[in-house]
């Protein structure tokens, strides 16, 4: 099992190095084999994983060689397959195959489409050993790998500077988190002496509740997912990152690379329900992203980044779902978005693909009719975020707004109304690119085609695992039988039996509160109708005089202008101040003081060698009485 | 037996070198000569790793009145120093071979002049020996910065001789009042002046000679602006001599003769030693934000690596000391590809000023990956060689200060910054009338890049390798502490 377990990962690395070494010398219609097949195999291997999961319960932790070991540092590099792993594990061999063959599609024209697919194998490797690994430093290779895949995609069109820093943004920001991560990882061994998870937990079940020990690791762990999964203050390179091509946004910026963050949280779950001061900071932290950048996605009109800012948005529930104390809900959502949002990004993507690169959906309309399928799809797709049953989103998100409303009810009452802004954006976006008229130029509308079956038969499978991926965890209150819940449950157990649990609702809140809901959600998908579809709100240009409020929102509320503003200027005003004052006018002039010094003292002595044996004698014999009387005097 | 070979070696080729008439075999012979030490080094490596333990050590009297003997050996420590010298000098001669050097013969009769005295500092077990290799280093760095230098060589290089020299002066004294505290009879012989009985006050004059000499060469914050002059007015092969291998001679004098002699003076100043080297962490990566010249930026990375490992060393803690062994070694492999781009690009172009390159990428995709491994090296990702050496080392004064490891921690988010800029700046973009032809890498070109790329992900997969070698003479060195 074990040789299974490491060709997992092997098999997308072993796809890079062909891909990457070979790269032009490749031709494409290999590549298009090689780049996707790697990743189906490693899916094949998964699910034969998947089916023998019980093998792993009696020895969930497989060693494979010792990596780094230093006297009471011992870092062996092995992976930890249990429940919650091997979800991801599908989720990422899964998702990424399907969006693998999407790119033989889309990237169908680019020159650069070997070194794209080596991109994206590295991607599928890094976020395998993120996943499997049964420590933090193997979990946090894969952590930085994926950052860098992140990087070298964003910025795959090379040329343009204004991509090339939104991939770099993506890489400090990420890199901001992962000092968090690591110092975290330190102040774990400092307690624990281990970095493993096996030994972290099992010492963590003793300790008390709120140690503030733990509450400072969690803490800084958390600012790494903050990083990772674009949380506030962090979350503003996600939708930078966009200029990566459109798979990539699926795969990485909607999928699975965000969603870490969340993986890292439900898998340290036992830390982080010892530290109720981190899950109230997380929860905040989660519910504040999720409204605010809802509230943003309304007034975007890139169709990038409205899916960029519904990421950050859903994300921010994730966390919300975790730091209630729902981690099974958590994941659940997690593993739907995963399927929803890559089905509305390759939508996006076919949309985009057909209309010759623009993105703006001012400019769209009418694509109903001339994509159908694209329609449907994302039709599909945006009926499963906006909650509609018996789609899978309904279902997710629905458990978390249950376990919220148990904690709370203004924080179900805060989720509800992101659900109803979610709704409305997505609406809003629906009916401005497929109903209405074709909005662009003449040219486009001669090209119009509908994608062709490469990527077509993706987004119907996708599609179909929107609609019915909520079958996993039907909740009892309607009769299910919660799969996904049952299987997670050894991954949460220890910590259910310390959280303090709340009441649970009864089975008439439950249905109230899916009612009011869905009847919000109802109500915004017509208003939404007659506002866009029908009316002709929407079309606003960038600058029109809008209120202030509004003006704000559109402007991403000037997050972007006040980071640089606090932190990219400063850095270079010191930066400059200590280059060319304190390096070149001050440490360096006192150098070349103190040599100058001695230069002036040797050429000024000098001058008393003057070769007069007569003056030599002088300066002895003053020398000598000189002595002589110190002597006496002392 | 080996050791002294590692150290006549060079000397003989040296010999044989200068007695060559054809010119055009001379690089040859050079790249010849330092694979032979290479291959002494790897068996010198096998030998301690399979057999003893004995040091490898070799004892010669030599002024014994004075007690100053020919002592040489090899612990862990010294023989990776000594692996990663004789690793580097072929790379290094091979890197050389596009550049037509005039005279060639002085040129690499200096480079084996250089490695001898370098293998002499890292293997010399006796305080004098230490002393005379050190100084003797010193020699033909400056003959190859001032002779083959680019711009303002000679007030350059002048100001680095003058300022290390003094440095190590400083040193000279240190070791001769050693030498009297020392047990009867005095000797200069490494274990006696680990013996030597001070008092706290004389160990505080002892640790500000040794760290004054130390300082300067690797250099800390603020003995360092000599640095980035000397790097960017250096040859290549003079940049990449300095700092691959020179600089790793302060550490290294730290970890051999600073913590055994001065032990209490360092326990009492060790919080200032890494506030000092913190500072520097952050001082220069500040600064290195803004260069424009590549060489510049990264001697300024350097300083704020090198800051990394001097704060390791003194955290005194083992994982931090095992850190900073590997990342010495670490480092001299990462900057001196990071210099090997730098001089190809500077070949092919004319110039090394950032904004004056661009979309290098297009045309030249081979460099491009080479400088992109080469870089997340240097910026510590994990798996490659750098991430082990800062993750040790962080983690290391983390168990010293958590303040102090927050605050250098920071440099992986500022390298991520200056580094990045550069190759975007460089590598990335639409190429320009300076770049639109730039021819790619040839194949003797790769043939000195790949060694290093195997090497940046050997460390950083295998670390073990290396790490075991040191560990007990870390330890014993660390045993002087308690």
């Amino acid at each position: 099992m074990n040789a299974i377990l490491i060709l997992i990962p092997l098999f997308p690395l072993l796809g890079f190095l062909i891909l990457g070494l070979g790269f032009r010398a490749i031709p494409k219609k290999w590549a298009s084999v090689i780049g996707p097949g790697t990743v189906l195999l490693s899916f094949i291997l998964s699910l034969v994983v998947f089916f023998n999961f019980h093998d792993f319960a009696a020895s969930p932790t497989r060693f494979f060689f010792p990596w780094l070991h230093v006297g009471p540092l011992d870092i062996p590099f092995s992976f930890l397959i249990d429940p919650l792993s091997i979800l991801m594990l599908l989720i990422v061999t899964g998702v990424g195959f399907i969006i693998h063959v999407y790119s033989i599609g889309y990237m169908k024209d680019d020159p650069g489409f070997n070194r794209f697919f080596a991109y994206m194998n590295l991607f599928v490797f890094s976020m395998l050993l993120l996943v499997l690994g049964a420590n933090y430093p193997i979990m946090f290779i894969g952590w930085e790998g994926v950052g860098l895949c992140s990087y070298l995609l964003i910025g795959f069109w090379f040329r343009n500077h204004e991509y090339n820093n939104a991939a770099k943004k993506a890489f400090i920001m990420n890199r901001i988190g992962d000092l968090g991560f690591l110092l975290g990882m330190f102040l774990i061994f400092n307690i624990f002496n281990s970095l493993s998870f096996d030994h972290v937990f099992a010492q963590a079940k003793s300790i008390s509740f709120g140690n503030p020990s733990i509450v400072a690791i969690t803490l800084l762990l958390f600012v790494g997912a903050v990083g990772k999964s674009a949380q506030i203050p962090l979350y503003t390179w996600l939708p930078d990152a966009m200029a990566g091509p459109t798979p990539v946004s699926a795969l990485i910026h909607a999928a699975t690379m965000v969603t870490a963050g969340v993986y890292m949280v439900a898998r340290s779950n036992i830390l982080y329900v010892l530290s109720p001061a981190t899950m109230a900071i997380m929860g905040m932290t989660g519910l504040a992203t999720a409204l605010f950048a809802a509230s943003i996605a309304i007034f975007q009109n890139d169709i990038k980044k409205i899916l960029a800012y519904s990421t950050i948005s859903q994300l921010g529930y994730m966390f919300v779902g975790l730091s209630v104390g729902a981690f099974t809900g958590a994941m659940f959502h997690l593993t739907t978005h995963a399927f929803f949002k890559a089905l509305l990004f390759l939508c996006a993507g076919s949309v985009i693909h057909a209309l010759g690169g623009e993105q703006d959906i001012r400019s769209m309309g009418g694509l109903r009719k001339t994509m159908p399928k694209t329609f449907w799809t994302f039709l599909i797709a945006t009926l499963t975020i906006a909650g509609i049953p018996p789609l899978s989103g309904f279902f997710s998100k629905d458990e978390v707004l249950v376990k919220a409303f148990e904690f709370g009810h203004l924080l179900w009452l805060l989720l509800a109304i992101g659900t109803l802004m979610t709704a409305f954006y997505m609406f809003r976006m629906l009916y401005l690119v497929f109903f209405r008229d074709f909005r662009g130029s003449d040219e486009q509308k001669h090209h119009l085609h509908e994608a062709p079956s490469v990527m077509r038969i993706p987004l119907v499978i996708l599609a179909l695992l929107a609609a019915f991926g909520g079958l996993i965890n039907i909740p009892a209150l309607l009769g299910g039988n919660e799969g996904l819940s049952k299987f997670l449950a050894p991954v949460f157990a220890d910590s259910f039996s310390i959280m303090e649990h709340e009441t649970p609702v009864s089975n008439g809140t439950g249905w109230l509160l899916m009612s009011v809901t869905f009847v919000g959600v109802v109500a915004m998908a017509v208003w939404a109708y007659f506002r866009y579809a029908k009316g002709k709100h929407g079309l606003e240009p960038d600058d029109t005089s809008r209120s202030f409020p509004v003006r704000m929102v559109s402007n991403k509320y000037y997050i972007d202008e006040l980071y640089d503003y606090l932190f990219v200027k400063p850095v270079l005003r010191i930066s400059r101040f200590l280059h060319e004052i304190v390096e070149l006018r001050f440490i360096d002039r006192i150098v070349n003081g103190v040599g100058n010094l001695v230069v002036w003292t040797g050429s000024t002595v000098r001058f008393i060698q003057t070769g007069n044996v007569g003056f030599y004698m002088f300066i002895m014999i003053l020398g000598i009485i000189l002595i002589l009387f110190l002597n006496i005097l002392i | 037996m080996l050791t002294v070979i590692l150290i006549l070696f060079p000397l003989v080729f040296l010999l044989i070198l200068l007695s060559i008439r054809q010119e055009k075999i001379v690089r040859q012979f050079a790249l010849a000569a330092s694979l032979i030490e290479f291959g002494v080094a790897v068996a010198a490596f096998i030998q301690f790793k399979t057999s003893c333990h004995c040091n490898l050590l070799f004892t010669a009297d030599w002024l014994a009145t004075l007690g100053v003997s020919l002592k040489f050996g090899m612990d862990g420590i010294s023989l990776l120093m000594v692996m990663l010298t004789t690793f580097l000098i072929p790379v290094i001669i091979l890197a050389s071979f596009s550049h037509a050097y005039p005279k060639p013969r002085a040129f690499y009769g200096l480079v084996l002049l250089m490695e001898m005295a370098l293998v002499g500092v890292f293997t010399a077990f006796d305080g004098l020996m230490f002393y005379i290799f050190w100084e003797l280093a010193l020699i033909p760095a400056y003959f190859i910065c001032a002779v083959w230098g680019g711009n303002d060589r000679i007030r350059i290089t002048f100001k680095f001789f003058l300022y290390t020299f003094v440095g190590s002066l400083f040193m000279l004294v240190a070791l001769i009042y050693l030498y009297f505290r020392t047990p009867l009879p005095h000797s200069f012989d490494l274990h006696w002046l680990y013996a030597a009985t001070l008092t706290p006050g004389e160990q505080s004059w002892i640790f500000v000679a040794f760290f004054l000499a130390f300082a300067i060469k690797i250099p800390i914050f603020p003995f360092h602006t000599w640095q980035p002059d000397t790097y960017a007015a250096a040859p290549a092969t003079g940049s990449m001599l300095l700092a691959g291998m020179m600089l790793k001679m302060g550490i290294y004098g730290m970890i051999r003769w600073m913590v055994p002699v001065c032990h209490n003076a360092v326990q009492e100043y060790a919080p200032y030693v890494i506030a000092l080297a913190v500072t520097g962490i952050i001082y220069a990566s500040v600064i290195a934000i803004r260069q424009g010249d590549m060489k510049r930026l990264v001697a300024y990375s350097s300083i704020a690596h090198v800051g990394l490992i001097a704060a390791g060393v003194f955290s005194l803690t083992a994982i931090a000391m095992q850190g900073a062994i590997i990342q010495m070694i670490s480092h001299g492999i990462n900057i001196v590809g990071l210099f090997m781009v730098i001089d190809i690009i500077e070949k092919r172009t004319g110039t090394r000023t950032i904004s004056e390159l661009g979309g290098i990428a297009h045309k030249a995709p081979r460099l491009a990956i080479m400088f992109m491994i080469i870089l997340l090296g240097s910026i510590a990702l994990p798996l490659t060689n750098g991430f082990i050496g800062e993750f040790l080392l962080l983690l290391g004064l983390f168990e010293y200060s958590a303040v102090f490891a927050a605050i250098a921690g920071l440099t992986i988010i500022f390298s991520a910054v200056y580094m990045l800029w550069m190759y975007q700046r460089t590598m990335y973009g639409p190429p320009n009338v300076i770049t639109e032809n730039i021819p790619d890498l040839t194949w003797p070109e790769m043939a000195a890049f790949i060694p290093l790329v195997v090497m940046i992900f050997w460390i950083g997969l295998f670390p073990g390798l290396f790490l075991d070698v040191a560990l007990p003479d870390v330890m014993q060195t660390l045993n002087f502490i308690r």
